[in-house]
């Protein structure tokens, strides 16, 4: 996949191209919320009103943002690398199943040692998971697209045995261990709303992120590997390091997500962990340029877009559903401002034939 | 030996296989056109998630099977030239642009669905289609089960093995299609219009992908549900390097993935002592296992995946 | 051909060109790379259209728009890179875009006998069914002839048609042309090789700059004159025996006594079709000394020299740099040992041309100091780096941090120099270090390497041109399919006898 990042570099440079791309994705949604008989404006409105207008709200969306972000920075990662990893969502299950166990297993302990062992045991079982789909494409040369895709559904499935089974909470009918001792949870910060801690360690991770990509020899290898793997490896380069450090940094942030999820949002281990946030974040990296900051700044638009959806649809009738269309349209625009000029030419084209045209009836 | 050949169990299983492979198997055929041409249509997915929901809709409101399955291919057909716009026009990143789009199906189908149908719980259903009554033949071993006990959608899709055959190995379109897949630039010089041969491929691929999940909604189970392809798209490009990008491995794939899915389904009722989950991963993991062992990029076309760009002509 | 004027961007490729060709007549145009040769074929070819100017065809101005518009004039056009599609057969290769073969269902049993026909009729070796992949390049290049006399061509375009074919293979072309023009065909014949064109042709149009800079009749010029014509100037590229007359000690034998920098023994590649590329070679370069492997396009140097840098496995045989075995070592231990390669590709494998001029310079001594610290890069002294070689290598750009894809491809090769060169390497292996470039950044690179040996390094110096490895070889070795097979010091040279050993006829 090294051809895709010679393609990530030409993505527009700085901002505009990702503004552009958003305002014409919400012109788009515009014209389907009008196609539904309601007024853009008023649906518009209700939406970034329920996401961003109440403390509350906006304390939703900055803990929808969390998974969002951590999945995205990891998808990031893993493209510099020039690996198409699109397993997050996967190994955001298998981290959460990880976190879940050991806070189960591990009650009693103190916070101080019990959160801790809980967010390392989901990344290490993140980055195993992505691991796997690593000695594939490494040993194996198997293409992580379809590997990381399919590797998704044997986790949520192994993750649904798991459940249903070792894991299950032996005084529960549900699919799901027993809840966490508070010792086992990520503390809130705003008391009243379900703010927790959770997007502390993203603004950490996006820091940290940013230096090794910038400041790290580890992360400029990282860097000229995926824009060129021949050259690297001509300049004395450990490709297959770097490779493999794709794979492992996005399974490891993947699974912090699903960490973030349990101790911090629902409080134990459930089947239905993520509804897609690992797919969404792939739209999160690339709308974000694969820059640590801009993934953020993109999860917390996608978050918002998703908190709102909800009240658009109670408040305004139209389906919550939009905000993945509106997603899907963000990263068609965005790889598609080339057209930009072609319809251009296009329109020239067609205002010559009209001229001609008007000069032969004239 | 007979005896098996002849369990009711066995010849279950075999229909199964065979019901169970004829999606995926219109699926990867798409593939072909589109891998064979030099484009990496990641798309599969979406087009048949979007050709299942096209079907669907259709058929709930005509009442026939006869125009939902045109109006899916045409939706997949559709699908396909946008793709085709990215992938070929402007020279997007196919893998980037075949993600995006599956994404934006799974949104645009289940906005529209909810759209039509309400977020009800209760899911409207079509008559599915069922196979036309063969007689005894249904009962010959082997072949019975696997021919006599299936739709006329799943006839179709077997004719459709010869005839991309003939159409890749007999046809000027199918030479071109080879050409402009191994050496764009040779067949642009030979006056061979690159940009038509692939987005021809590509909407026929698409097309085909809307057909297999038009299979789905139609003949399989009767309703539509989100994300219902539930990465059989995927699959399919798995078939296709398993295959050869051949029809007749192609086929040989697709039933093998048939038959492992339909393994999962009956060892959920037999009593294996394996818990279902693992069963369900089944199709996942083969697919993984197929990768693995098969990839490598023996056999694929020289120019597949990389976007072709014209010289400049001002 | 008549005022013609090509443009990409604000890059002026042809400029107010005029041509003209006769029936019967074998035409040269001559000019060196980046001249405009390939892109006013193109025009004619109908791939490129003009801005400016207009094409006669037996005195009607034609619009050129399309391939299929320069065949039905009867334009053909054998390319540098053959137009073949490997996979295929010659009959289908020849039936591709030929509607008249068939508009649906193409008839390759009927084109075969044509084929067949047009082929002993103008003595082309050609067997209709075989696989273009399993053909030889002299082979491969017979079918693109035919494939344009199938189409009806009169006006036959060759470009840089002898750049893949050994001496021996070029006579033989040179008599398939020489029999087509009899037969009344305008032939035009496209190089840069003087030799060549004075040999073969009967009119010369030089280009340089992209415009026209004289038309003459081969028998009133010479090769000297011709040179001047092209290069504009009397631009000398340095050789070796200039090297010696500034440094009379150096008579090339006491290199001969030198530290061996790198020997390879026995050495064995293989492609992913399992083809041994690089088939038992061996050979040694000395510190203080060029040796320049000379043979023909594919006949594994390529693979040889990625394997000598360790971008290849080797199969069997043994890599020694100044004396460590590096046949398993990573390219970095080799880089250590003292390595530099100047690639072939410049824009795949030397350059990430997304990147900054001064990460690019940076690239191979990231890791340590004083360009990083335990992991920390120092901004400061990758800054100082590139401003350091960038100014002793004369990289013209607006500033370290250009990019390096956005520069010309002299500049390019430049940094690919500064890089390898600056780290005062004992072992540098050059692979068509010239390839693409001006007369002017030629003898910059030429010049380098000199340098490099002067200062006692070992080169291999990797060329399918063989006036650049007699310019500045001490000593040359042929490869031919994958073996040595052939040595020659620099004193017992002779043309004719290396010809016959890239064709693998003696050894």
């Amino acid at each position: 996949m090294g051809s895709m990042n010679a393609i990530l570099a030409r993505l527009p440079a700085g901002l505009a191209g990702s503004v552009a791309a958003v305002l014409a994705a919400f012109l788009v949604g515009a014209a389907l919320i009008a196609a539904v008989g309601v007024s853009p404006v008023t649906a518009y409105a209700a939406l970034f009103e329920a996401a961003l207008g109440s403390a509350n709200g906006l304390a939703e969306t900055l803990v929808r943002t969390v998974p969002l972000a951590l999945c995205g920075l990891g998808i990031a990662l893993a493209f510099r690398a020039g690996v198409f990893n699109v397993g997050a969502e996967g190994q955001l299950f298998v981290g959460g199943a990880a976190a879940g166990a050991i806070g189960v297993a591990g009650a009693g302990l103190p916070s101080i040692v019990l959160l801790p062992a809980m967010a390392l045991s989901a990344m290490i079982a993140g980055a195993a998971w992505s691991g796997i789909a690593a000695v594939l494409k490494l040993r194996f040369r198997a293409d992580e697209l379809i590997t990381t895709i399919m590797l998704n559904y044997v986790a949520i499935h192994l993750v649904s045995f798991l459940l249903h089974g070792p894991l299950k909470d032996p005084n529960g009918a549900l699919a799901q261990t027993a809840r966490l001792t508070s010792d086992g949870r990520l503390p809130v910060l705003l008391g009243g709303t379900r703010l927790h801690a959770g997007i502390l360690i993203v603004l950490v991770a996006a820091i940290l992120a940013h230096l090794f990509l910038w400041r790290r020899t580890e992360g400029f290898r990282l860097r000229v590997v995926g824009l060129n793997q021949r050259a690297a490896l001509n300049a004395g380069m450990n490709v297959r390091r770097a490779v493999l450090i794709g794979f492992l940094a996005c399974g490891a942030l993947a699974g912090l997500a699903g960490f973030s999820e349990v101790a911090g949002v629902q409080r134990r281990m459930i089947e239905n962990l993520s509804p897609g946030y690992g797919y969404t974040a792939i739209i999160v990296a690339l709308l974000g340029q694969t820059s640590p900051f801009g993934v953020v700044a993109a999860a917390f638009l996608f978050a918002a877009l998703q908190i709102g959806a909800t009240t658009m649809e109670s408040a305004a009738g139209v389906p919550s559903t939009l905000t993945t269309v509106i997603q899907g349209l963000v990263v068609l625009f965005l790889i598609g401002r080339d057209a930009i000029p072609l319809i251009g030419d296009a329109l020239a084209r067609l205002g010559d034939a009209l001229a001609r045209l008007g000069r032969k009836s004239a | 030996m007979l005896a098996v050949l002849t369990d009711p169990a066995f010849a279950g299983f075999l229909s199964a296989t065979m019901r169970l492979a004829v999606p995926i198997l219109l699926a990867a055929l798409g593939g072909l056109y589109a891998e064979r041409s030099g484009v990496l249509n990641i798309g599969l997915e979406g087009a048949m998630l979007t050709g299942a929901f096209v079907g669907f809709v259709t058929a709930y409101a005509t009442g026939s099977i006869a125009v939902a399955v045109p109006a899916a291919i045409a939706a997949g057909g559709l699908f396909g030239i946008v793709l085709a716009f990215y992938a070929v026009t402007l020279g997007a990143n196919q893998v980037v642009v075949g993600i995006a789009m599956n994404l934006v199906a799974v949104g645009v189908t289940s906005f529209f669905y909810r759209l039509i149908f309400g977020a009800g719980t209760d899911r409207p259903r079509i008559d599915t289609l069922l196979p036309p009554d063969f007689g005894a033949l249904a009962d010959w071993p082997l072949i019975g089960p696997l021919l006599f006990r299936q739709d006329a959608l799943a006839f179709l899709a077997l004719a459709l093995v010869p005839l991309t055959w003939f159409v890749i190995a007999r046809t000027r379109f199918g030479l071109d299609i080879r050409a402009v897949g191994e050496h764009p630039e040779a067949a642009e010089t030979l006056g061979v219009n690159v940009t038509r041969v692939r987005y021809g491929a590509v909407a026929i691929s698409s097309g085909l992908a809307g057909f297999g999940g038009a299979t789905l909604s139609l003949a399989a189970t009767g309703v539509f549900l989100d994300g219902m392809t539930a990465g059989r798209g995927y699959i399919a490009l798995a078939i296709l390097i398993l295959g050869r990008r051949h029809p007749l491995g192609v086929l040989g794939a697709a039933l093998l993935f048939g038959a492992a899915d339909a393994l999962q389904l009956r060892a959920q009722i037999l009593p294996t002592g394996l818990p279902f989950q693992f069963l369900l991963m089944l199709p996942y993991v083969l697919t993984i296992v197929v990768l693995a062992g098969f990839a490598g990029r023996g056999g694929a076309p020289a120019a597949l995946g990389v976007p072709f760009r014209r010289l400049k002509k001002d | 051909m008549r005022g013609i004027r090509v443009a990409f961007g604000p890059v002026v490729a042809n400029d107010d060109v005029d041509l003209q060709v006769a029936a019967g007549e074998i035409h040269a145009l001559l000019g060196e790379n980046g001249a405009g040769k390939s892109t006013l074929m193109r025009v004619l070819a109908g791939l490129i259209v003009p801005v400016a100017g207009e094409v006669r065809i037996d005195g009607a101005v034609e619009p050129l728009g399309s391939p299929h518009e320069a065949m039905r004039l009867g334009i053909g056009m054998v390319h540098q890179h053959f137009m073949l599609v490997p996979t295929l057969t010659v009959a289908e290769n020849v039936c591709l875009g030929l509607p008249s073969t068939g508009r649906f269902l193409p008839d390759l049993k009927a084109a075969g006998r044509r084929i067949r026909d047009l082929a002993s009729r103008h003595s082309l070796e050609i067997d209709p069914d075989a696989r273009i992949a399993d053909l030889s390049v002299a082979g491969r290049q017979r079918v693109e002839i035919l494939k344009a006399l199938f189409r009806g061509a009169r006006i036959l375009i060759l470009d840089e048609p002898t750049a893949v074919l050994t001496p021996q293979e070029t006579e033989g072309l040179f008599r398939i042309l020489r029999a087509l023009a009899a037969a009344g065909t305008a032939i035009i014949f496209i190089s840069h090789k003087l030799n060549e064109v004075m040999a073969l042709t009967e009119t010369i149009t030089v280009l340089r700059q992209g415009r026209v800079a004289a038309t003459l009749r081969t028998a009133d010029t010479d090769a000297r004159a011709l040179a001047r014509l092209m290069v504009g100037a009397d631009v000398r590229l340095p050789t070796l025996e200039d090297e010696r007359a500034a440094a009379p000690h150096d008579d090339g034998k006491s290199n001969a006594a030198a530290r061996t920098i790198l020997a390879v023994s026995g050495l064995v590649c293989r492609d992913a079709d399992g083809v041994a590329r690089v088939d038992g070679a061996s050979l040694e370069v000395g510190a203080g000394e060029i040796v320049g492997l000379a043979g023909v396009d594919g006949n594994g140097q390529q693979e040889l020299a990625e394997a000598i840098v360790g971008l290849r496995a080797a199969e069997a045989g043994r890599i020694a740099i100044s004396g460590e075995d590096v046949t398993r070592a990573s390219v970095a231990r080799r880089i250590a040992l003292g390595l530099a390669h100047i690639p072939e590709d410049r824009h795949h494998t030397a350059l990430v041309e997304p990147l900054a001029i001064r990460d690019n310079i940076a690239l191979e001594r990231i890791g340590e100091p004083p360009l990083s610290r335990r992991g920390w890069i120092d901004r400061k002294a990758v800054a100082r780096l590139a401003a350091e070689v960038m100014a002793a290598f004369d990289i013209r750009a607006s500033g370290p941090g250009q990019t390096a894809g956005t520069l010309s491809g002299g500049n390019q090769q430049k940094i690919v120099l500064g890089r390898a060169l600056s780290r005062d390497p004992s072992l540098v292996v050059a692979v068509q270090p010239a390839r693409g470039l001006d007369v002017g950044a030629t003898a910059f690179v030429h010049r380098q390497l000199l340098a490099r040996r002067a200062a006692g390094a070992g080169v291999l110096l990797v060329s399918t041109e063989l006036d650049e490895i007699l310019a500045l070889s001490d000593r040359i070795l042929v490869v031919y399919k994958g073996r040595i097979v052939g040595a020659m010091a620099r004193r017992d040279i002779s043309v004719e006898r290396l010809g016959l050993m890239m064709a693998g006829k003696a050894a």
